[in-house]
């Protein structure tokens, strides 16, 4: 049962995982031009994650919290009224039953059923995004398996290093003046393996899910691109069997200028959204990789501390007899 | 390799010793069979006092690896009290994937000849050991030493291994220091071939988490060709990535010189372990005169007095044909007395012999120690020195890489 609190300055309130869940289908259904940011993985393998770990659940909420964050940023996303309901409401699961009826209703839903329509051709700017964040997920792809491949060979390096550092204490049990240094060594080395386990934990838990999380959104941003080629796609039909009529009409029927709009529309809030998404990307990843680089100083550093200490411990000469 | 502490009046304070060269050669072995192998350069050169001014003249001379174990194997002989320092080994062992296990590889080979120069050096800086004239003519005579070596005949004086092992089984009072000096180096030889080998493990494994970073150079490339600000900070923070990557190669192999330091104490222990069993040979040999001689003195009595009182073949023959005759007895006796009389002389060299084995080996087991505390403290302390380095330039990497991203 996952929960998550959030201070808001009068709200406060519990939700699970599944709320979220419920929170981003409801965007994607009420605002289709626009990118919505993706959640942590929903599904996770039993036996291979323990889902009640600090750990694991300490990812998730940073990574909920991020969420939250992009949504509250976004100029158009934070007025929605389901996520106003999300953060303020007592009885959630009340006004999700809600939500459904009055959607029938109300034919709240400006979802646009394109039926099957082909677009001819992507128009160059959408093309390039599609094109950029084909390569971008694909190069996140493989930075994502560099980065796991270190941690394994980190971990196998560990593996050997535990049992290296026992030897020099037993060498010291076999001596007499150099009992000393050599447990000082092996000390030493016992203190590099803690913090080289720090830094793959650091690894695993803060780095990698940021990196999987941008793979996710890129797709879900690939698919907002091809909902925009649906529009387009209806609009360029319509607009072709209106011109087949051969009629002479001075005017666009209303339906096709409907359709004309909504291309615009989708159009505008994708590329300003584009241009929002890009800003963030920009400064997530400058976080991410100096945070990268500041775990690994950090390990040295570490290290570094460890074998400068027992310099002076090597150094030292036994009083004479 | 470690900073040799010079004792007064060797021969290292004299001459100036280097093995400088290595050189790969063919020729034909005993069996008439093409082989190659590796020829090492010794140059040897007087040291001058301060207060001349002259350089005097190099001398030089070629051996190969057999030749100098032929010199450590009469050394062993010749001086069976003394640890005799041990030579590199023949074939590379613990080495991790990268190192080449080859003889002939240009890495061994070179660390090879550092380590038979530190051979030379350690014998010539021995008190005892840089007298020896044999010593001597192989860093100084190049034709004929094979001969000279072979001429004192040191093979015949040599133990056999079997003689050895039969008196470290029956021996019954050994000296206490020497058994505990036997476990010593039995639990020191078994301590550092366990820490080099997982030493070894550990190298390779090392190896292996900085070189997939260089993985990073390439797609953070790639990545920057599809972004606009941020495409430089990645460009560049992919080539340090690509520093970092190879700068673990220059990292292992200076810890391969660290290898080398604790593999030398490695062999050191076998020679410890051979003045032990020296040791063990020369007590068993004495137990078994002192026994003998008491045997020869029973055998006296009982013919002098008549009672038997051990069994004998030859008490039992007597009685069953007959004793022998008055004469016979006196001939036997006096004999057996002969026998007993060399005997007790022989007893009295072997315990002297012994006492003076035990007392200078003793001696020079102290030395060692000595050396071998300030040695591995050396060496300790340099293994620090390279860690702290490379704790250092991964900390300078990962700074610059950071400026890089910080950029973006």
């Amino acid at each position: 049962f996952l929960t998550s609190e959030f201070d808001l300055p009068e709200y406060s309130v519990r939700r699970r995982y599944q709320d979220f869940d419920w929170l981003r289908n409801k965007l994607e259904e009420s605002q289709p031009t626009h990118l919505i940011p993706p959640l942590p993985e929903k599904f996770v393998v039993k036996g291979v994650v323990d889902r009640f770990s600090e750990e694991f659940v300490e990812t998730r909420r940073k990574a909920l919290d991020k969420f939250l964050k992009r949504i509250t940023d976004h100029p158009v996303l934070s007025f929605n009224e389901h996520f106003n309901v999300f953060l303020t409401a007592k009885d959630l699961n009340a006004y999700k039953k809600q939500g459904m009826a009055l959607l029938s209703k109300m034919g709240e839903s400006v979802k646009y059923v394109t039926g099957g329509y082909k677009l001819r051709s992507r128009p160059l700017e959408f093309a390039a995004i599609g094109e950029y964040l084909d390569t971008f997920s694909l190069k996140l792809g493989t930075i994502d398996r560099i980065a796991q491949r270190i941690i394994k060979e980190q971990l196998e390096y560990l593996v050997e290093l535990r049992e290296y550092g026992p030897i020099y204490s037993t060498w010291s049990g076999l001596e007499v003046e150099l009992s000393e240094p050599l447990e000082g060594v092996s000390a030493c080395i016992g203190n590099c393996c803690t913090a080289l386990e720090e830094l793959s934990e650091d690894m695993t838990d803060d780095f990698l899910p940021v990196l999987r999380e941008y793979i996710l959104y890129s797709e879900s941003m690939k698919n907002v691109l091809k909902k925009r080629d649906q529009v387009q796609a209806e609009y360029e039909a319509k607009l072709e069997a209106v011109a087949l009529k051969k009629e002479d009409r001075p005017k666009v029927p209303t339906d096709v200028e409907k359709c004309q709009d909504r291309v615009e529309c989708f159009n505008a809030d994708l590329k300003a959204d584009m241009e929002r998404w890009q800003n963030n990307k920009r400064q997530d990843f400058r976080q991410l990789l100096m945070g990268m680089a500041d775990k690994n100083i950090q390990y040295y550093e570490k290290c570094l501390t460890a074998w400068e200490s027992i310099i002076p411990l090597l150094q030292d000469k036994p009083e004479t007899k | 390799m470690f900073v040799l502490v010079l004792m007064e009046d060797c021969l290292a304070k004299k001459m100036e010793i280097t093995v400088s060269e290595a050189e790969k050669r063919t020729g034909r072995n005993a069996m008439n069979m093409q082989e190659t192998y590796t020829a090492y350069l010794i140059e040897t050169r007087a040291v001058e006092s301060q207060n001349e001014g002259q350089c005097s003249p190099v001398d030089s001379l070629w051996r190969r690896y057999s030749e100098f174990e032929l010199l450590r194997n009469y050394l062993l002989v010749t001086f069976p009290h003394i640890v005799v320092p041990p030579l590199p080994e023949k074939r590379a062992d613990f080495v991790w994937h990268k190192l080449s296990a080859d003889n002939m590889d240009p890495d061994f080979v070179e660390r090879r000849r550092i380590g038979l120069e530190n051979f030379l050096l350690r014998v010539a800086s021995h008190p005892v050991l840089c007298q020896d004239k044999i010593f001597y003519s192989f860093l100084t005579q190049e034709g004929g030493w094979k001969e000279m070596v072979n001429e004192t005949g040191f093979q015949l004086k040599a133990d056999s291994r079997l003689k050895a092992l039969n008196a470290t089984f029956r021996v019954k009072n050994p000296d206490k220091r020497f058994t505990e000096l036997k476990h010593y180096s039995d639990e020191l030889q078994s301590v550092i071939s366990h820490l080099l080998r997982v030493r070894a493990r550990v190298a390779d494994r090392l190896y292996g988490v900085y070189k997939v970073h260089g993985n990073y150079g390439r797609v953070f490339s790639e990545w920057s060709a599809i972004e606009k600000e941020m495409g430089d900070g990645l460009q560049s923070a992919g080539h340090h990535m690509d520093v970092y990557a190879a700068s673990i190669d220059d990292i292992l192999e200076e810890e391969e010189h660290y290898a080398d330091q604790l593999k030398e104490y490695l062999f050191y222990a076998e020679a410890l372990r051979a003045v032990c069993r020296k040791h063990e040979l020369m007590q068993y040999d004495l137990e078994m005169a002192a026994q003998d001689l008491t045997s020869k003195k029973q055998q006296c009595e009982e013919l002098a007095t008549g009672t038997v009182r051990t069994f004998s073949l030859k008490g039992m023959t007597s009685k069953l044909f007959g004793q022998e005759t008055p004469e016979q007895r006196e001939a036997k006796i006096k004999v057996l007395e002969e026998q007993i009389q060399e005997g007790e002389e022989q007893l009295k060299s072997k315990n002297l012999e012994g006492r003076d084995f035990v007392k200078s080996a003793w001696a020079d087991i102290e030395r060692f120690k000595e050396q071998k505390n300030h040695d591995l403290k050396e060496a300790l302390i340099s293994y620090a020195v390279m860690q702290i380095s490379m704790c250092k330039k991964g900390i300078q990497v990962w700074t610059n890489a950071k400026e890089c991203f910080s950029k973006m």
